[in-house]
């Protein structure tokens, strides 16, 4: 058998644009994606809890079919590794579903990405996705989501909630929602913001006596809480908040 | 309890307090009234340590400690509360979560054994109760939603569960209507009117003192204090206004 020589990634690809390169060459070549099926009306939990190794590299791509009356939910907590990759190539049937709801928390020099392109191949289906970033020291965390509304997907209804928070000038984040419509009767909604912490509050809470750790600790868990709050595994839940709030708490 | 010798501030590079003295002992309440833009709410965070609020002269001695040392939670967890006239909403951080946190820091603070959850709940109830704020508000975000009267009452349950020693309260009467302004004035006098407790009320109107009577009361205006004196000073001022009051 002949070996396919798949070339290396450069910046020039979209969504390797923001990427450590480096780190991926590490990899190289990277294993075949996860494919995850949901057939006709079931419903499925997904989740991954991406906590590599400091410098370390991971690369997790799903590609994901959800068929007609089906539903598929994903919880991602992305904050492990040098470079934490975790992309979705999602294809959706007749009023299938598909939710992400992830949270990338980074530190140090951590590239952390969620790159996903959702297609809403048939009519009637719904995506929500939800990410919150935090970001300190000289991380970079990425967002990279396209949606794709096929010529025959008409009452498509489709959602990308992206919101950022910078904890130091040097960190970076990236939110790049995009739209490709092809049907006329869709309704898609993309909001992206990247902000710091609300000094104001910051204030307040020290004059109750808090001290800037606890206190901005607070206001973090608050800003990811609601992203795993769905998840129907109670231990899952929980094992998913403690290690955000361990890795917050070692951001601050 | 409190002593402000001389003490000078810039916001922006813009001077507001030019050499302001004033001393609070416990035991005592003191109301300060002025004009708008005289300083009132700068000495207030002032006091606090609000970032941005530079201290360029003077001092501020509490109980001997040179209050500008300290940093804004170490000063709350030394027994000074700052009460807000806007009071901040926290989206996402439930009453309950946020006091806890706060009571704890100080605790922690101060080499003291935290409060459990029942054991906070218990105090949190008893305070709630003293204002009149019913416990379901505490579960909702802090001040998230709530009308200004309510806010004001969220604070004084603040103070309550926080206890502390010297009260600085920036305009709690805004935003009142009469007979939130009862509950809260009655709110203060049991928490706060105690041998080893002091209060400094910041004002604009006299009513709140119908119902918190101020051992002293002094009049601010472009940085200092340029009147003191009893409560009749209030009523005097209410009668005829400050420019006729500061003037004589």
């Amino acid at each position: 058998m002949p070996v396919i020589a798949l070339a290396l990634p450069t910046r020039r690809q979209e969504d390797w644009r923001y990427s450590d390169l480096e780190a991926v060459a590490s990899l190289w070549p990277l294993p075949a994606p996860i494919r995850i099926d949901v057939a006709t009306g079931d419903t499925a939990n997904h989740h991954l809890l991406q906590d590599a190794a400091d410098g370390s590299a991971a690369v997790h791509d799903y590609v994901i079919t959800v068929a007609d009356d089906a539903r598929c939910d994903f919880h991602l907590l992305n904050i492990g590794g040098k470079l934490g990759r975790v992309t979705f190539a999602v294809t959706l049937g007749a009023r299938a579903h598909f939710g992400l709801h992830g949270a990338i928390i980074g530190g140090g020099d951590q590239t952390l990405e969620i790159i996903t392109s959702v297609t809403h191949a048939q009519p009637d289906a719904t995506s929500g996705q939800t990410v919150r970033s935090v970001l300190g020291s000289r991380a970079t965390g990425s967002y990279l989501g396209s949606i794709n509304v096929a010529r025959d997907a008409q009452r498509t209804d489709a959602f990308q909630s992206i919101k950022a928070m910078l904890l130091d000038r040097t960190a970076t984040a990236n939110a790049k929602p995009e739209l490709e419509i092809y049907a006329d009767d869709v309704k898609c909604a993309h909001g992206a913001t990247v902000g710091e912490l609300d000094k104001a509050a910051l204030f307040y809470m020290a004059s109750r006596g808090m001290d800037p750790a606890t206190a901005k600790t607070l206001l973090l868990r608050s800003f990811v809480a609601g992203v795993f709050d769905d998840m129907p595994d109670e231990a899952l839940r929980e094992q998913f908040e403690a290690a955000a709030i361990a890795k917050l708490e070692s951001l601050v | 309890m409190l002593n402000i010798d001389n003490l000078t501030n810039t916001i922006d590079g813009k001077t507001i307090l030019k050499g302001l003295s004033l001393t609070i002992n416990a035991g005592e309440i003191h109301a300060i009234m002025g004009p708008n833009g005289a300083g009132k709410s700068t000495l207030a965070y002032t006091l606090g340590g609000r970032p941005g609020y530079d201290v360029t002269g003077g001092e501020a001695l509490y109980d001997g400690v040179n209050l500008f040392t300290l940093e804004p939670h170490e000063r709350a967890a030394a027994g000074l509360f700052l009460g807000f006239q806007y009071p901040v909403e926290i989206p996402g951080v439930s009453n309950l979560q946020f006091l806890r946190e706060s009571l704890n820091s100080q605790k922690r603070a101060r080499g003291e054994k935290e409060l459990n959850g029942g054991e906070f709940i218990r105090l949190a109830k008893e305070k709630a109760a003293l204002l009149g704020l019913d416990m379901d508000m505490l579960k909702r975000p802090v001040n998230v939603g709530f009308s200004g009267g309510e806010k004001k009452r969220a604070e004084m349950v603040q103070m309550g569960i926080l206890d502390p020693k010297l009260a600085i309260l920036d305009e709690t009467d805004s935003g009142l209507d009469i007979d939130a302004l009862k509950i809260v004035g009655a709110g203060i006098n049991a928490i706060m009117r105690k041998p080893d407790k002091a209060v400094l009320l910041i004002t604009h109107y006299q009513r709140l003192l119908d119902y918190v009577k101020p051992d002293f009361v002094h009049v601010l205006a472009d940085g200092r204090i340029v009147k003191s004196g009893g409560p009749e000073l209030a009523l005097e001022l209410e009668r005829e206004g400050y420019a006729e009051v500061v003037a004589a």
